[in-house]
């Protein structure tokens, strides 16, 4: 099994490939992360000229009915080159879930918006004590006439500071860890009561705590079933989170493996010594391995929409990936020396992405377990 | 772990243990103590312990060592490091002030000792260059005599709080013409000479601790060599020495572990799978630190009896290290989601940092973990001379 790419994926590609290394290289990327707002609107803007906003929709909400495969392929080069702006956030996650689970009229007045990249969408879920449970939902929304009011707190989500709207889990009804009763509201980051504490993050975004005083939102999805949207809006995002590790790795090694071939100690090359060879075959298996899974679990997205098999796969996939991820991060900085500890060089900044990739929805302990049991549940 | 004490090394425990309840200065206990406080912050521990008479436990009491026993010194240095106190900086009294006893003129020790003894004198360690990093053999810093000084060209690098140095020793090539190690001097620079610039390097967890150290046309005055010239590979060599037996670092590891219980307690309910998960890996980093405890008893033990442990003690190093990575790892996979965010250096109140306080330091400790396998000769290389040196492969 080895992913084919029909004529418009190797276009898609190609020009992001094209555009990334135009305008994207890594010095152009540590000024986007150092300036006042963080992210480039400029590249957002070049972004949804090139269609690359619009690209996994369907055709009939606008876009480009590329789907999980084209998620991947632009996932794949965001991670090679460190891109910092929301795609994930904005497109994947509130993209996904407005498709997926809004009504005609929100898709129609949201999706356009998010296509020609003048509004930033992110997901609002996790909470203090929610570690990485969807179903742990503290914050609470009331029915308002046709409306719905929400009061809670939502901790540590990335974009926040720069998005024009939420997606806001928060119960109706039920218990605080219960699974039913969990409900999926819009919110404009602006609205009255929303307020944000904004700060970096370890991979050079920003994200903020968001403390919600009686806001208004607007239902998305069907009232109490929003750990379901939630649960199938996470293996998509793994899809891409995924992708974007793989093309990480990918750069990790490529780095690595130039890097033993020109440095020199003890009079040779340090990709010489045996025990560096096995560390960097090594290396290249976990990447291989990793890519693979990559693209079995896109093209299983790209053909069934939602089903337990799938979010098993997908947090097989997070974990496998992840764990690889890990050990070539690792490995890269500690073969590259002092050096692969510097700020200057490229090297710590994806191990930094590839820890950050592994907290995000779950670190890899915790899809293991999934994984182990959503099996003995089947 | 606790050694069998004899009464009167009992007593010293004791001793110690009070005077570092008693006197370690509270503003040295802020978040992370290793990059959040002020050159004078950090040397404030240090002045306390030299009125003390126990800033250099190491050093013969002809020089102002305390005149210790190996147990006492183990004990001092157990004690201190449970206490989570700042070691004195480890360049100035455990690494040059030996060389200096050990290999200096009169005038050398009587000039630089009593400094780096009050804390009057910052050293840092002019070792790596760009070039020679694992192979420390190769530096190419050169030392060019010329009447009553030497003239010093060169490149130092990963130089540790350079920016608050007085001093730099330095491996200086003085002869191009011999063989790599017989050709290197160890010269003490000034660090206020003409042509001596620092340059910061950032790192991954986004502090300052390291510089470039770049000498041009430096003039350094003959006397400042020590030893003999082109002998300073042998001192260079006895000074690693000195920083690989210090490495196990049981004191730090132990304190991390009761931190990282607390936090898993505090962010992980009981009922969560990854709960038990979570003590399975504290317990066996446990037992990690309980085998390589015994082993550094074991060695203390020896060396009580006169018997050097050697190379062994590249096992402190890779075994201390990896032992600290995976306890900064786990503690930042303990407090979930919260491991996204980062303090921004330097450290300011006024930035708002997410999440309980525990866990404020949790990502910075993380990254900065990584260069533990890195530096004073990394795990590969000390693995390499447990090869060669201990099992003769």
């Amino acid at each position: 099994m080895d992913i084919q790419f029909t004529e418009e994926q190797e276009l898609l590609r190609s020009s992001v490939q094209r555009l990334l290394r135009d305008q994207y290289d890594f010095e152009a990327r540590r000024k986007i992360v150092a300036s006042e707002e963080g992210f480039s609107r400029k590249q957002w803007d070049a972004f949804a000229e090139f269609g690359l906003l619009a690209a996994p929709f369907s055709e009939g909400a606008g876009g480009l009915g590329g789907g999980p495969l084209s998620t991947m392929i632009l996932m794949h080069e965001f991670g090679r080159h460190l891109v910092v702006e929301p795609f994930v956030e904005t497109v994947v996650l509130a993209g996904g879930l407005i498709e997926h689970v809004g009504t005609p009229e929100q898709q129609q007045s949201f999706i356009p918006e998010i296509i020609d990249g003048s509004k930033i969408w992110t997901l609002a879920w996790t909470e203090k004590a929610s570690r990485f449970d969807l179903a742990n939902v503290t914050t609470r929304a009331r029915r308002e006439g046709s409306d719905y009011v929400l009061t809670g707190a939502k901790t540590v989500v990335i974009a926040a500071p720069w998005a024009d709207y939420l997606i806001v889990s928060a119960r109706t009804s039920g218990d605080d860890r219960e699974r039913s009763g969990v409900s999926l509201f819009v919110v404009d980051r602006r609205a009255t009561g929303v307020d944000l504490q904004s700060f970096k993050t370890v991979d050079g975004r920003r994200a903020a705590e968001v403390s919600l005083r009686d806001v208004r939102g607007q239902l998305l999805g069907v009232e109490g079933e929003g750990v379901a949207a939630l649960e199938a809006c996470r293996d998509r995002a793994i899809g891409a989170l995924c992708a974007e590790a793989v093309g990480a790795i990918g750069e990790l090694n490529s780095a690595t493996l130039e890097y033993s071939k020109t440095r020199k100690q003890f009079g040779t090359t340090i990709g010489s010594f045996q025990v560096l060879q096995h560390r960097m075959v090594d290396m290249f298996i976990a990447h291989q391995e990793a890519l693979s899974l990559m693209q079995h679990l896109s093209l299983s997205l790209s053909l069934s929409d939602s089903d337990a098999g799938l979010s098993r796969l997908a947090s097989g996939a997070k974990s496998k990936i992840g764990y690889a991820g890990k050990f070539v991060a690792d490995q890269a900085v500690q073969l590259h020396g002092g050096m692969g500890m510097t700020d200057e060089l490229n090297v710590g900044h994806y191990f930094k992405r590839i820890s950050s990739i592994n907290i995000q929805f779950g670190d890899p302990a915790f899809h293991v377990l999934r994984y182990a049991q959503l099996d003995a549940a089947a | 772990m606790e050694l069998k004490l004899s009464p009167e090394d009992a007593a010293f425990r004791d001793e110690v243990r009070t005077f570092i309840a008693e006197n370690y200065p509270p503003e040295m206990r802020v978040p992370n103590p290793e990059t959040d406080l002020t050159k004078e912050q950090s040397l404030l521990w240090h002045r306390i312990l030299h009125k003390k008479g126990w800033i250099a436990p190491l050093w013969p009491k002809e020089y102002g060592g305390p005149g210790w026993s190996v147990t006492q010194r183990f004990i001092f240095e157990q004690e201190t490091s449970r206490a989570g106190t700042l070691p004195p900086l480890a360049f100035s009294v455990t690494m040059v002030g030996p060389v200096i006893y050990t290999f200096g003129n009169e005038a050398q020790k009587k000039k630089f000792l009593p400094r780096i003894l009050s804390g009057e004198d910052w050293w840092c360690q002019g070792y790596s260059e760009p070039g020679s990093g694992s192979d420390l053999a190769t530096v190419r810093t050169k030392a060019v005599r010329d009447g009553d000084h030497y003239i010093v060209n060169g490149h130092k690098t990963w130089t540790t709080l350079a920016q608050h140095a007085d001093w730099i020793f330095c491996l200086v090539r003085t002869d191009p013409s011999a063989k790599p190690q017989s050709g290197i001097s160890f010269l003490l620079i000034d660090m206020k000479s003409p042509g001596v610039t620092v340059r910061p390097i950032i790192t991954i967890d986004g502090s300052h601790e390291v510089n470039d150290v770049f000498l041009e046309n430096v003039r350094v005055p003959v006397e400042n060599l020590v030893g003999e010239e082109n002998k300073g590979w042998t001192y260079a060599k006895f000074l690693l020495g000195n920083e690989r037996t210090s490495m196990a670092g049981i004191g730090r590891s132990t304190r991390y572990i009761g931190r990282l219980r607390q936090i898993v307690k505090a962010e992980i309910p009981t009922e969560d799978p990854a709960h038990l998960e979570f003590l399975r890996d504290i317990a066996r980093i446990e037992l990690d630190v309980l085998a390589l405890e015994a082993t550094e008893l074991r060695v203390v033990a020896q060396m009580a009896r006169g018997i050097d442990p050697g190379p062994a003690a590249s096992l402190f190093k890779i075994r201390g290290t990896e032992i600290f990575q995976n306890i900064t790892e786990l503690t930042h996979r303990a407090i979930g989601n919260y491991g996204l965010a980062i303090r921004e250096h330097p450290v300011s109140a006024n930035r708002f940092m997410p999440g309980p306080d525990y866990g404020h330091t949790a990502s910075e400790k993380y990254l900065n973990a990584r260069k533990l396998s890195i530096y004073g000769g990394s795990n590969e290389i000390q693995r390499n001379i447990i090869a060669k040196a201990v099992l003769g492969l």
